[in-house]
């Protein structure tokens, strides 16, 4: 590298007329990334806005506007921001116990390592734990009834609901939380509780005021990308709820399988709103973690 | 007070946990009435569609990873190297799996390599078997090369580089002999985190209709009651040895670092 800076003109020039090269290293990436993940996806948009016969149109986005699908987008935003805002809180509360709370040092390892592995248990196989579980035969459903005498069924639990899916969704949502904001829980220096403290702040105080607003971004960050995490599930709706529970992504999986709408290009759209929302909700968290990140070096 | 509540936290979290592991471990051992038994294992292991299966997904998995650190490694390499103003651009592209749903990039393929196209693979069994690994592939993107960079950061690319550049050494060369031995650990990190996301995928095989071991799993989940129980604590099982061994390689690999 040095050589080159302290070099003769020649060696520059041969540096320059070399340059293309350079790009060459690159192209078996761009190469894949085109053609498997951009044209693909670019595909879907403009195919939203064509008719059939390859002209352009808004007629597939308005088609959107039916009961149908305006349930199934309602629905999947519901569950989402709730298992994501779930998802957070409590995955909060968890890693601020191993972080702050004077919880002892060894629990801290096996946590996080359990972490890891459920936020990776997701899809097909936490359906049938849960089914298992609090399904109409599962553990906890038969427990309650023969030994307690509490019908879940009676009391409006179906885990073929919003609630049940909420429920199971939350099994991934925690640990990838925990994971997230351990992290930048670690980065709360203690001079700045220190420092709160002297000032005459009471916890409570150093929360609202110091340590919270340093962690907003990251907070508010983390719960866009669970949120996309979310809404993006299908695995685990489908095998939960079979093709009963009219959510988008279970309706896109429908429509790509047997074009249940009647329309090619409906399906176009659909998996457009798709991608605008979990855009909107990923464009949040990229542009709050490069703020938070300021604040946590 | 403040351990009081930690001690809720935890201990909330810790049912919340155990409860559906406890509950699909339980009923995988319940197929026969009256007395816990492996019968629900044992029809699930003998049954030929399993092996099938799974080994259909093991070997994407293996094809994927293998894949997946040859297209990776060389780029992040490359970026750091002679590039390294496009890193955030690389970094950017990398992530995107994480925006786009996975049922709308496979849905793109379908529509984009069907057999009127221009590159029809979905004709063939071989040309979609290559295109799902391409899917997975995708999917695996923002962690493989997360990995990799991160191992990259902690060695210095440019003067290994050069000092084997100096001693002879090709790109080859300096690629297999030079810097992947460096990020070993990294590459293995990101690869069993590949093994752990295709081993169970669903969406992609069952759209591209490809035996894999996901859509199985769906299958008889519809039609069975005990087995999907012992098929999830077998999944379980695979998730938690891919961590596990992430776990001990990256600390196998610090124990190495520290005595040098």
């Amino acid at each position: 590298m040095q050589s080159s800076t302290t070099a003769a003109p020649p060696v520059a020039r041969a540096a320059r007329r070399r340059l293309p090269l350079h790009w060459l290293g690159l192209a078996p990436f761009l190469i894949f990334a085109v053609l498997f993940l951009i044209l693909p996806t670019m595909h879907i948009v403009l195919g939203a806005f064509r008719t059939p016969e390859g002209s352009f149109t808004l007629e597939n986005l308005r088609g959107l506007n039916t009961d149908q699908i305006k349930a199934a987008y309602l629905i999947s935003i519901k569950i989402s921001l709730a298992s994501a805002l779930l998802g957070c809180a409590i995955g909060f509360a968890v890693a601020a116990a191993i972080v702050l709370g004077g919880l002892p040092k060894f629990i801290r390892g096996p946590l996080l390592t359990f972490s890891g592995v459920a936020s990776n248990f997701a899809g097909v196989p936490l359906a049938f734990a849960f089914l298992a579980t609090i399904g109409p035969v599962g553990l906890i459903t038969v427990y309650l009834k023969t030994q307690m005498g509490i019908d879940l069924r009676l009391l409006g639990f179906n885990l073929l609901s919003f609630w049940g899916l909420t429920l199971t969704y939350l099994f991934f949502q925690i640990p990838l939380m925990i994971l997230i904001i351990t992290p930048a829980l670690d980065g709360l220096k203690k001079e700045w509780r220190e420092a709160a403290s002297m000032l005459g702040a009471s916890g409570l105080q150093y929360w609202r005021m110091v340590a919270l607003p340093i962690l907003f971004p990251s907070l508010l960050g983390t719960l866009a990308l669970l949120f996309a995490n979310a809404f993006g599930a299908v695995a685990t709706a489908i095998a939960l709820t079979g093709s009963s529970m009219n959510i988008v992504p279970i309706l896109l999986f429908a429509q790509i399988r047997g074009d249940v709408l009647g329309n090619p290009h409906l399906g176009y759209a659909l998996a457009f709103g798709m991608i605008v929302i979990t855009g909107i909700a990923n464009g949040i968290y990229i542009w709050l973690r490069a703020r938070s990140e300021r604040w946590l070096k | 007070m403040t351990k009081l509540w930690s001690w809720g936290a935890l201990l909330f979290g810790l049912v919340y946990f155990t409860l559906p592991l406890i509950g699909m471990t339980e009923f995988s051992l319940k197929m026969r009435r009256g007395e816990y038994s492996f019968d629900a294992y044992a029809k699930v292991l003998a049954d030929p569609k399993f092996q099938e299966t799974f080994s259909y997904s093991v070997l994407m998995a293996l094809v994927t990873i293998a894949f997946g650190a040859l297209l990776v490694v060389p780029t992040a390499f490359w970026v750091r190297l002679k590039m390294p103003w496009a890193r955030p651009y690389v970094e950017f592209i990398t992530l995107l799996p994480l925006v786009i749903p996975a049922i709308v990039i496979v849905f793109g393929y379908i529509r984009l390599y069907n057999t009127s196209s221009w590159l029809p693979l979905t004709g063939t069994a071989m040309g979609t078997n290559i295109l799902l690994m391409f899917g997975y592939a995708t999917l695996a993107l923002p962690y493989m090369y997360r990995a990799v960079d991160t191992g990259l950061r902690t060695i210095d690319v440019a003067t290994l580089t050069e000092a084997a550049q100096s001693l002879g050494a090709g790109w080859g060369t300096i690629l297999a002999r030079i810097i992947l031995p460096n990020v070993l650990v990294a590459v293995l990190s990101g690869a069993f985190l590949t093994f752990a996301i295709v081993i169970g995928e669903f969406t992609m095989a069952a759209l591209l209709n490809r035996p894999a071991f996901g859509p199985y799993m769906q299958l008889l989940g519809a039609n069975r009651a005990y087995e999907p129980a012992a098929l999830a604590v077998i999944a379980f099982g695979i998730t938690w040895a891919c961590m596990g061994l992430i776990q001990l390689i990256t600390r196998f690999s610090k124990h190495t670092r520290a005595q040098r």
